[in-house]
């Protein structure tokens, strides 16, 4: 400072041509910036008209097939991802909630029942899973359609992966907020209802995002059961015009983008939580 | 603060002197025991953290309980309204009487009388404790519209009669994420006296606040004593003892050492332990 106030003309060029610097590095990172974007989405493009070309030169890729089909797997197979993913996910999480309760509950048949679902569900595969709810239970006198059986196959199993994470919601409110809510008067269940429950479903709602995400991919598997979803209307269509490996990479395509795209929302959803209200 | 009178808390009858026969080391505005401890014995696993503790507090009284960090005060304190369940002990308020039963301490009848035993004793704690995802007004109005059951318009007008009261009344809409330490403990003050208890316990009320913000919530509660608010407050404010109790108790080792008004405990103890936590502390 004291040789800019007192130093005249030369620390007037001096402070000058300090700034004409600062500008100068000041571009050529925006530069390096803009050049890193470009060079990305060139690769990325790069590497998908290479797969395209490779696979037309083979005669697996059909641009007539893309434009006849596409669109039918789009609409009506993706859709039924959708709404499978997003009915199942409001299912796992009741079954999370009420699991989650039972594993912190100090009563030993609700801590055993839930135990005993979230082991049961998470050491079996999925895929077991779903036979046995859509091709079992009828033996039992229990049918379910498709869409509902595939529902509550995914609710079950994300219900118990999900479990864990909300019971570390849960444990995750500071103690003081139970202490201060008793020591208005509250009971155990209002305690939890309206003071814990609430803030624990704020810390996991990223957390729930993740698991939409996996559970697009993940609701696949239930084309076994002729769910109508993306895959299964894939894979008809393909099968029909012998078109197999273009409709499977479509469906691929379906599933990348809806990721994508809901990978924005929950990371939008994830920077709004972070910035938070405590 | 506003001048306005404190409906059941503010009360100083000038004829409140009856039932103090212990005369002249007690104030005049004292009124019947209110708040009984006796034989209180608390184990954590081996540790003996109190060890016999009687305290008798009045209507009206403001009693501070100092003490170096590990003496019991703060124990004896969520003892009280049985934050922590004693081990041995008998505790009264407002002739709800209390008899420490460890064993069966989680069972339904008793926490039900602990529940009886909260709604007369309000808790203030070191780190507030607000409901972060509530408005002030939320946080004063929860307990009691679903606890006391009150009609919303009588909880909404007592929140903010006691919002008026710690001087918040114009941040009832905010989120506690929105207000100074200062600001969370006085919401926390009149969080607790919405539900208009018998007697205040206030842990620490100022010990995670950083210096600057200690005062605000000091003079609220200098108020609420010389307005006539029974309180047991665990303090390290010397100056504040001096100024708002009515009586101080020193405690060491999960026990009382002395007690009296405080010119006399905090300038002129009796007991070579006071004197030397008195010293000490003033050396910090």
């Amino acid at each position: 400072m004291s040789f800019a106030s007192g130093g005249g003309a030369h620390a007037q060029s001096t402070m000058m041509v300090q700034q004409a610097i600062v500008g100068q590095i000041h571009e050529a990172r925006r530069a390096a910036a803009l050049r890193f974007r470009l060079t990305f989405a060139f690769v990325w493009i790069l590497i998908i008209v290479g797969i395209i070309l490779s696979l037309s030169a083979a005669n697996a890729w059909n641009w007539e097939f893309v434009f006849e089909s596409g669109p039918v797997i789009v609409l009506q197979g993706a859709g039924i991802t959708i709404l499978v993913s997003a009915v199942s996910i409001v299912g796992a999480t009741i079954l999370a909630v009420l699991g989650a309760l039972g594993r912190i509950s100090g009563n030993a048949v609700l801590f055993a029942i839930s135990s005993f679902y979230v082991s049961l569900i998470r050491g079996t595969p999925l895929i077991v899973q779903i036979y046995i709810i859509y091709f079992a239970l009828p033996q039992l006198g229990i049918v379910i359609p498709a869409i509902p059986a595939g529902i509550l196959a995914l609710s079950l199993n994300y219900g118990a992966y999900m479990t864990e994470i909300f019971r570390a919601g849960i444990q995750a409110i500071p103690r003081g907020q139970r202490e201060a809510a008793g020591a208005l008067g509250m009971r155990e269940g209002h305690i939890m209802r309206r003071i814990v429950l609430p803030q624990a479903v704020r810390i996991v709602t990223p957390a729930i995002g993740n698991e939409f995400i996996a559970m697009l991919k993940d609701s696949a598997l239930v084309s076994i059961i002729s769910v109508h979803d993306t895959l299964f209307m894939a894979q008809r269509l393909g099968r029909s015009t012998f078109n197999p490996v273009t409709a499977l990479l479509i469906a691929a395509i379906v599933y990348w983008i809806l990721t994508i795209i809901f990978s924005i929302f929950q990371e939008r959803l994830e920077k709004r939580m972070a910035r938070g209200d405590r | 603060m506003t001048d306005g009178p404190l409906p059941d808390l503010g009360i100083r009858p000038a004829t409140a002197t009856s039932g103090y026969e212990r005369g002249s080391t007690l104030p005049s505005h004292v009124g019947d025991p209110i708040v009984k401890v006796e034989q209180l014995e608390k184990y954590f696993g081996d540790n003996h953290v109190l060890r016999g503790v009687d305290l008798e507090v009045r209507q009206r009284e403001a009693v501070m309980i100092i003490g170096r960090s590990g003496s019991g005060k703060t124990t004896l304190l969520r003892c009280i309204n049985f934050l922590e369940e004693p081990t041995v002990g008998t505790v009264e308020i407002d002739g709800l009487r209390l008899e420490a039963d460890p064993l069966r301490a989680r069972s339904r009848r008793h926490q039900e009388q602990i529940r009886q035993m909260r709604l007369r004793a309000g808790m203030l704690f070191q780190e507030f404790n607000l409901f972060p995802h509530m408005t002030v007004l939320g946080n004063c109005t929860e307990a009691p519209l679903r606890v006391l059951r009150l009609p919303a318009a009588e909880a909404t007008q007592r929140a903010d009669y006691f919002l008026e009261v710690v001087g918040l009344a114009e941040k009832r809409n905010e989120y506690p994420a929105r207000l100074s330490g200062g600001q969370k403990q006085r919401v926390a003050i009149a969080r607790a006296l919405c539900m208009e208890p018998k007697v205040l316990l206030f842990d620490e009320p100022t010990s995670a606040l950083d210096p600057e913000l200690i005062g605000e919530v000091l003079r609220v509660m200098e108020d609420l004593a010389h307005s006539g608010t029974t309180m047991i407050v665990v303090t390290h404010e010397m100056h504040f003892a001096q100024e708002a109790a009515d009586r101080v108790v020193f405690m060491e080792e999960g026990k009382i050492i002395e007690q009296g008004p405080p010119e006399q405990i905090l300038n002129n103890p009796s007991h070579d332990a006071t004197t030397r936590f008195l010293r000490r502390f003033l050396e910090r």
